[in-house]
């Protein structure tokens, strides 16, 4: 049902925890299903130098939550901004159609933590 | 270590079961209704079979009828009645945790006028004989209750619902034909039809030891069943359809099987049972016992982990090779609880945390203490890897255990 990948990150999911010095964090959850995640960064000299990320829910979830991290960390925040759902389904090999949702909940996620350090997404900067 | 604690949804064919069919495969291939030798042969498995099943209920042979499995089963017998009847009239009573193969078929004859009452199950998922009673109209002339429940284990008051429904009968209302759905009792506990006082009885053969595809319906004598399904008159004119003997053979073998040191066998895997509902509880904080305490299968646990999302459990025991379901399954961003653990009244985060863990004779105490051992290990990673408002009760609380 799941990629290897998908299957990875439930079994190690990386970078679990929260930053005591953050720059942002971005909580979000789904109304619907209430899966969550609670990611916090940290932004130095235009880097995303650290993240740490806590998930609740379904597996695609917590994998999705757990790829971010890898994704963004070490990232210049102008690349990091234009993350989007396709950079998690792909990073994570596939997700089912009906679990597509916990990619879009992870990017919320990056995007509320990018908004509250003052860095807005780009894709919703002035909305 | 691969462990398998998924026996309600299926089980492993035994291997006598297995040698037994094999044979009806190649060398015994007759049709059972051919004259020749071939077709002979056939026949006498088919009848051998058939004593075989309708010993361990206790039933006459000729009061099974062989289909395809419980689906099937539990159709003919429901809709058997409303087809006998030649009318789209008459009154149900079920229960909101049946099998979805009652349900469906309990819904679809309401949309062509048959009423239904679904009655509602107590916290631990048991059904008021009284309110059977209450539910019966002048017009009743089915109830559909099972035996014991797939999802948590409870056993349904069936002995008393049978009075129940003869005392009516003996009062002045008109027959109404009593069904279970046994088909996670039977070869569980002692089942016997008379005992019992039911007039229709559906059992599996995958559920205990048998080959998939084949299932039974116990028709009492002088039921009088509408046709479902048209052909040829195999099965009494009750099932067309030429007989599948192997796995005909193979449900026989099942069902000898497992009326065989059935109690024995039961006791062990319920000590199983305990054992690893034991061990969760000391070990893991928030861990809950879904169903009647009392009255249920000796083979199934279902357990809330609070705090974790069930499929994201089952799907770190299934990495660790163990196999398990869950009550809880997210699609497109909504859930779809178990209609079972809903009606039992759990709260969506007990339904969501939910884990069922069904035993076989085949399972080890080894096995049980690897399945505890890696449940532990999840859950605490998965309530570490909550945020902090959703797991901090159930990570302080494992703190101080």
């Amino acid at each position: 049902m799941y990629s290897s990948k998908v299957a990875d990150h439930i079994a190690n999911p990386r970078n679990v925890g929260e930053l005591d010095d953050p720059s942002g964090v971005g909580d979000v959850v789904n109304e619907v299903c209430q899966d969550r995640i609670r990611l916090s960064i940290r932004i130095e000299g235009g880097t995303l130098a650290a993240a740490r990320v806590r998930a609740s829910g379904c597996p695609p979830t917590l994998a999705a939550a757990s790829v971010l991290t890898e994704l963004i960390i070490g990232c210049p925040v102008s690349e990091v901004q234009n993350l989007g759902r396709s950079d998690i389904t792909n990073a994570l090999g596939r997700l089912p159609a009906a679990k597509t949702h916990c990619a879009v909940l992870a990017i919320d996620a990056l995007r509320n933590a990018l908004e509250s350090s003052g860095c807005a997404h780009p894709h919703f900067a002035g909305s | 270590m691969l462990v398998y604690l998924d026996n309600s949804a299926t089980t492993s064919t035994a291997p006598d079961v297995v040698a037994a069919m094999l044979p009806y495969f190649s060398e015994q291939m007759g049709n059972a209704q051919s004259v020749h030798s071939f077709g002979q042969r056939a026949k006498a498995a088919l009848e051998k079979a058939r004593r075989q099943v309708a010993t361990l209920i206790g039933a006459a042979p000729t009061e099974i009828v062989f289909v395809s499995g419980g689906t099937e089963a539990d159709n003919l017998a429901i809709r058997g009645i409303a087809e006998a009847s030649g009318q789209r009239r008459g009154h149900i009573i079920t229960t909101e945790i049946e099998h979805p193969a009652v349900l469906a078929t309990a819904r679809a004859l309401e949309e062509q006028g048959v009423a239904v009452t679904y009655l509602p199950v107590s916290r631990g998922g048991l059904v008021d004989v009284a309110q059977v009673g209450r539910a019966i109209r002048e017009d009743t002339d089915l109830v559909s209750i099972m035996h014991a429940n797939n999802e948590t284990g409870t056993i349904q008051p069936i002995e008393e619902i049978g009075k129940l429904l003869g005392e009516a009968h003996a009062a002045g209302h008109t027959r109404i034909y009593f069904h279970t759905d046994a088909v996670q009792s039977v070869g569980k506990l002692p089942v016997n039809i008379h005992s019992l006082g039911v007039d229709m009885l559906s059992m599996s053969a995958h559920k205990i030891h048998g080959p998939k595809g084949i299932g039974a319906l116990y028709v009492r004598k002088g039921v009088r069943l509408g046709k479902i399904l048209f052909g040829g008159h195999h099965e009494r004119d009750r099932r067309p359809g030429t007989e599948n003997i192997p796995a005909i053979v193979g449900f026989g073998t099942a069902c000898e099987l497992a009326g065989a040191s059935l109690e024995a066998r039961m006791s062990r895997i319920a000590d199983l049972r305990d054992y690893l509902e034991r061990e969760l509880n000391d070990r893991i904080p928030g861990v809950r016992a879904n169903g009647d305490p009392l009255a249920r299968l000796p083979n199934i646990s279902n357990l809330s982990f609070e705090g974790v999302d069930g499929e994201s459990l089952l799907i770190a025991l299934d990495l660790k090779g163990v196999a398990v379901s869950t009550g809880s399954a997210c699609s497109s961003g909504s859930l779809e609880p178990s209609h079972v653990l809903t009606a039992l009244g759990l709260s969506r985060e007990q339904v969501r945390g939910s884990l069922r863990f069904s035993f076989s004779q085949y399972t080890t105490r080894e096995e049980i203490d690897y399945v505890v051992q890696v449940i532990v290990e999840i859950v605490d990673r998965l309530r570490e890897m909550a945020p902090d408002d959703d797991a901090a009760g159930v990570r302080n609380a494992s703190a101080q255990s």
